[in-house]
């Protein structure tokens, strides 16, 4: 077992474990904090998948932005019993275990017998196979910037602009939904 | 030996926890907690692939993680609009548990 392998080990046991407790907590915001958690060891998992802008953006925007978010829409919803059980579950939670079991069994089963084509990590990181007329970016940062905006090269231009408008129209539904009606 | 079984394994069992909170949870910021988990077990998949992908073109465009990208985007996007939602609903019921929500049953 290497390096690598290991800290994967450990990161994956603490993300589980901090998953289990945000579902599992009975005060939410015991189980918002735990999301934060969550949230850092995802970024952790990034950085050991060589995907260094996605372990970036993953702290600024979930850790950062979305736990606040979250924190914020707890402090202006009260709900009666905070200190005893703010995070109930519904009756029907055994329904809930099956559905989850059977997806996940599902999903394992996919893993097992579908046939995926790999190589070993190390070889698969190079980016020498970059054919086009480009020149060979010298980290993850550049080469996800080369995508996202180059004009020449093969690039996501369109689908970063629509995302953009997804935003804004995001931007603009929230502040609509949420405003006081007087 | 990192394999693409580990990223594989450890997206199912984060969608699955994300999936049992988005399911039995009657907070409804919990249930967006839920669903938050579940997107990051998809992300962790997408970039697993993008890590152990050598078929070539795609392995120059590091399609997985634009994908996570756009989902981290979109997902931003879907925590907003869906807290405002919460917040616009305690205000008119003063409740935020989802078996209340009945307004728009028949």
């Amino acid at each position: 077992m290497d390096l690598a392998t290991l800290l994967f080990w450990i990161v994956a046991v603490i993300l589980v474990g901090s998953a289990l407790l945000v579902v599992g907590l009975n005060n939410i915001v015991h189980s918002a904090l735990a999301l934060v958690v969550v949230f850092a060891m995802a970024a952790g998992i990034y950085l050991l998948a060589n995907a260094e802008f996605i372990a970036i953006v993953q702290i600024l925007i979930y850790a950062g932005a979305v736990t606040i978010l979250i924190l914020f829409a707890l402090m202006l919803t009260r709900t009666v019993n905070i200190q005893t059980n703010s995070n109930p579950i519904n009756k029907y939670w055994w329904l809930g275990v099956i559905i989850s079991a059977l997806v996940g069994a599902t999903i394992l089963f996919a893993v097992t017998v579908s046939p995926h084509f790999v190589t070993p990590a190390s070889s698969a990181l190079g980016y020498s196979a970059h054919n086009s007329t480009c020149p060979l970016p010298p980290n993850n940062v550049v080469y996800i910037g080369n995508l996202l905006y180059s004009p020449t090269c093969y690039s996501y231009v369109l689908p970063f602009e629509i995302a953009s408008v997804v935003l804004l129209v995001a931007i603009i539904g929230a502040i609509v939904i949420g405003r006081e009606e007087e | 030996m990192l394999t693409l079984n580990h990223f594989l394994v450890l997206g199912a069992v984060l969608f699955c926890i994300g999936l049992y909170g988005a399911i039995v949870k009657r907070n409804a910021i919990a249930v967006l907690m839920g669903i938050e988990i579940m997107l990051n077990a998809v992300n962790i998949t997408l970039v697993g692939f993008s890590l152990f992908n050598t078929a070539k073109p795609y392995s120059t465009y590091l399609t997985g993680q634009i994908f996570a990208i756009f989902i981290i985007t979109v997902a931003a996007a879907e925590a907003a609009v869906a807290l405002a939602m919460v917040i616009s609903i305690y205000r008119k019921r003063s409740t935020v548990d989802v078996t209340d929500f009945d307004m728009m049953k028949w």
